[in-house]
């Protein structure tokens, strides 16, 4: 390799910077319905049809019943409704597609059709949206009127410590359901413990979930520490579901099995399982999918975690993937399911495609936006990555303010925070030592409260939480328990939400559809009913609702600007001493450069955006006209504060014909006389960005157009800043204070500067 | 058998908190923290018995969702089933663990006669019956 550069590449090089992109890490995969690779149209996707004779099922979808698999057996049986099938198979798709974004087709006409559908039907109307409509139908068909939002709590470490005060955080920032899992599988009821325990701070009605072997988390559901479970995952062909190690009647039976215990239940199904499974049929993701929700709705499953869910990185590497994601989403609420919409595992590497992929369920709302919002840090979430994380949560806040749109979060303040970290470590420390299950140190705790995650915390060993996990079991330690040693410590709050949650399963009103908890009461498809019927009506902001959502940290005001000028003021007043001259006039003599200053320039305003002080700038250009041969004259303007006319009218007075324009937050200018006012000869437009030396060459320059030549312009680099995002805000504010001061007609007056100290 | 619940009734614990009781027929409101910690309230107290769950059948049923009532009417049955019973039988549904339809049928008598769980009978009836012509009687492990 030579220093000079080589032009002898046989590549466009933009294509190495794309190559250096994230979303190049990103698999695509070509179109291939014959091997599962179709997202609507699968090779062997049958048409609609059914046949009833007699009330009992025939055919379905091209099958005669004789030959059902099991799938098939169990949706004819349980999901068609013989009542309804004849009148809804016989709306024409095209019809049933126009119905579904029509805001004059009550929801309840669709959800009671959608009884008599069967899949291919259900498939091939929602296939005929495009992914606008698919956004618009979904938002209008969800079951529940108030959007909510779910949390994966998890660490890498399984540290109960960690796990409490990442739970008591999540409640926080609004979170209606929490599900954990564990690295280590025996360590499931230390999990469930902790985060039991963590949720129940600071507000109660948080449902959670422990996601861990079935048989397990049943029995961790019934020692009262979770409350509800969405593991119960169902296929869309018979041979993954065995390989699955599972058949729709041994589903149905857990379903039942979680309601007898009072537990809330989901089942679980997205796109690309059966493909990743290898056993897809060569069926469309969409189709295979329809198939999974019609089984859940049969067995009786509320809702359904869905889209794509494990498979949407997979389902995403095919065309189309992510619109067929919102239509299986949109198949599932047709069906009257509750949907935690997926939005769970990171389906990229690009955050625009994450971001592009959140944002219909977003501004449209869902039952749990995400069915797993990774709250804590990447490596800590034990399911995998999440489409949004700990390290994006804010800007999940800030989407939800831009867009005045209910994501179910609130922002936490970090005061707040950390009380809430300490609460839920010193409730949980409690109770380990209390039941006899483990001792925290004081070290370990000071750790876990300030740790953004477990690589900064220095707490409980792998070893030690696998030892609480088997005594918590071994003990039969139970929510009652807790909820005594609770009470015994202190934490009566805490206790008493442990109490309230528990006892919601005495009455079984959270085993409804779209069933969560808010202020203390249970909400649902029952009591808060999707009602959307066109602008005005549905889910709308509350007043109060919309200040939660605008309350994000570190937003700026003008009483913030003039604050942060106010620090400015006293340093500038060692620096630099202004003096009025009077009315200025034009100047004679054609060495001279006339710098024009806005009205509040060193009065009101002491820096530029890029942080110089307004005398170090001023210093600068007179030392580069200086260089230039030429003299420098300040001239302040009261009846313009904007840079073009600053610099015309600077060099209407200058001696030379050139002036300079200079705000006081940096933008400059030069000018010429007879120039058209935004005809200039240079600017330095990106003031965030411009140094001392920047302005020490603009002064320069000055001279040499004074002196009828053409000098190398001043190029300012920029890295490609979004400049504007940094700055304008506080631009803005700036500039209103400085154009409050204009006055029509007002006359310029001359200045004089003194510096009072060495220093730029 | 008292009246029907709509959805109006909901939250059945809110409207009409006479009708919620635990398992030991004790009322909601009696489930206190102070009881909780005088060890008047045990785990079985805060277990949902099947008249609860029969009454949210009636409000799922009164809004059009049938399947969700089936589905809870089955765990009405079933809160009268011991855990590591519901377990095995679960065990028992998944694909190859019995050897014969006859195993399933067995298990459909047993909880007929013992839970009076006839729902769930012809349930695991109804299985056996399909998991025979799709062959699932066969060795998995």
């Amino acid at each position: 390799m030579t220093d000079s550069p080589s032009y002898d590449a046989n590549r466009w090089r933009r294509f190495d910077d794309w190559d250096n992109r994230p979303l190049r890490q990103d698999q695509f995969a070509v179109e291939d319905p014959e091997n599962g690779f179709s997202a609507f149209a699968g090779a062997a996707d049958p048409r609609p049809g059914l046949t009833i004779l007699g009330g009992q099922v025939t055919e379905m979808d091209g099958v005669p019943a004789e030959e059902f698999d099991m799938i098939d057996a169990f949706i004819a049986t349980y999901h068609i409704d013989p009542h309804i099938a004849e009148e809804a198979m016989a709306i024409p798709s095209s019809d049933l597609a126009r119905m579904l974004v029509d805001m004059n087709v009550p929801r309840t006409a669709l959800t009671r059709l959608a009884r008599g559908l069967t899949p291919a039907k259900l498939a091939e109307a929602v296939a005929q949206l495009n992914a606008m409509e698919i956004a618009f139908a979904y938002s209008k068909m969800r079951a529940r009127k108030t959007p909510g939002n779910q949390a994966h709590v998890t660490n890498a470490k399984d540290d109960p410590l960690q796990l409490a005060a990442d739970a008591a955080i999540a409640v926080a920032l609004g979170f209606d359901e929490i599900e954990t899992t564990m690295r280590v599988a025996r360590n499931s009821w230390s999990n469930a413990l902790a985060c039991c325990v963590g949720s129940a701070v600071g507000r109660a009605g948080t449902l959670f979930q422990c996601s861990s072997e079935e048989a397990e988390e049943l029995e961790i559901g019934m020692a009262g520490f979770t409350s509800y479970a969405e593991t119960v995952s169902v296929y869309g062909t018979e041979s993954a579901f065995i390989d699955g190690d599972d058949t729709p009647w041994s589903k149905a039976w857990l379903a039942a099995a979680y309601a007898s215990r009072g537990i809330k239940m989901r089942c679980t199904s997205g796109a690309a399982a059966e493909l990743l499974m290898g056993f897809h049929e060569a069926k469309s993701l969409l189709y295979l999918e329809a198939r999974c929700l019609c089984l859940q709705r049969g067995m009786g499953s509320q809702g359904t975690q869905n889209g794509g869910i494990d498979g949407a990185p997979l389902a995403s590497s095919i065309p189309g993937g992510v619109r067929e994601i919102m239509a299986e989403n949109l198949i599932a609420v047709w069906l009257d399911l509750e949907c935690a919409s997926g939005n769970d595992a990171r389906h990229s590497e690009s955050d625009m495609r994450v971001a592009a992929k959140v944002l219909p369920y977003l501004i449209g709302g869902s039952d749990l936006i995400c069915s797993g919002f990774g709250s804590i840090l990447k490596y800590d979430n034990s399911f995998n990555p999440s489409s949004f994380n700990g390290e994006e949560l804010e800007e999940f806040l800030v989407l939800q303010r831009d867009f005045e749109a209910d994501g179910g979060l609130t922002s936490v303040e970090d005061a707040r925070a950390l009380d809430l970290r300490r609460r839920a470590i010193d409730a949980l420390s409690f109770v380990l030592n209390d039941l006899g299950l483990a001792t925290a140190t004081t070290a370990m705790k000071r750790s876990v409260a300030v740790a953004s995650g477990s690589n900064d915390t220095d707490s409980f060993a792998p070893r030690d939480v696998a030892l609480i996990s088997d005594k918590i079991r071994a003990n039969a330690v139970d929510v009652l328990d807790v909820i005594r040693s609770l009470h015994r410590g202190g934490f009566t709050e805490e206790a008493e939400n442990l109490l309230f949650l528990i006892k919601l399963r005495v009455s079984g009103d959270y085993l409804q559809t779209s069933a969560i908890v808010r202020d203390g009461h249970v909400i649902s498809a029952i009591n808060d009913p999707n009602d959307y019927s066109g602008p005005g009506s549905g889910y709308r902001l509350t007043d109060q609702r919309r200040e939660e959502l605008v309350a994000i940290r570190d937003v700026l005001n003008r009483e913030e600007v003039l604050r942060a000028e106010a620090v400015s003021e006293m340093s500038e007043a060692k620096s630099i001493r202004y003096q009025s001259m009077g009315p200025a006039t034009p100047g004679t003599t054609a060495h001279e450069i006339v710098v024009g200053v806005s009205p509040g320039f060193g009065s009101k305003i002491f820096r530029t955006l890029a942080g110089h002080r307004l005398s170090a700038v001023l210093r600068a250009l007179e030392t580069g006209i200086e260089r230039g041969g030429g003299t420098m004259r300040l001239v302040r303007f009261w009846h313009t504060a904007d840079t073009s006319f600053l610099g015309l009218s600077a060099a209407c007075l200058s001696g030379s014909g050139v002036g300079i324009g200079l705000q006081s937050k940096g933008t400059a200018v030069i000018h010429q006389k007879d120039r058209l006012p935004h005809n200039n000869l240079e600017l330095f437009s990106n003031a965030p960005i411009t140094t001392l030396e920047h302005y020490e060459q603009l002064g320069f320059n000055a001279t040499v157009y004074a002196g009828d030549a053409l000098p190398e312009p001043v190029v300012v680099p920029t890295r490609g800043e979004a400049l504007g995002a940094r700055f304008h805000a506080r631009v803005a504010l700036t500039y209103a204070i400085e154009t409050a001061m204009t006055e029509d007609n007002s006359a310029p007056e001359d200045l004089k500067i003194t510096f009072l100290e060495q220093s730029t | 058998m008292t009246d029907k619940l709509h959805a109006k009734d909901y939250p059945i614990a809110e409207t009409r908190p006479e009708r919620v009781l635990g398992q030991r027929g004790k009322p909601l409101a009696s489930l206190t923290l102070e009881a909780v910690m005088d060890g008047d309230v045990g785990m079985e107290d805060l277990r949902i018995t099947p008249q609860a769950l029969l009454q949210q059948a009636q409000i799922a049923k009164s809004v059009g969702r049938t399947a969700l009532a089936g589905n809870l009417e089955r765990a009405a049955e079933m809160t009268g089933i011991p855990q590591a019973e519901v377990m095995q039988i679960y065990e028992l549904l998944r694909p190859g663990r019995t050897k014969s339809k006859q195993e399933l049928l067995d298990t459909a008598q047993r909880i007929r006669s013992n839970h009076k769980a006839d729902l769930l009978a012809s349930f695991i009836e109804e299985a056996a019956e399909f998991y025979e012509k799709r062959g699932l009687f066969r060795k998995r492990y």
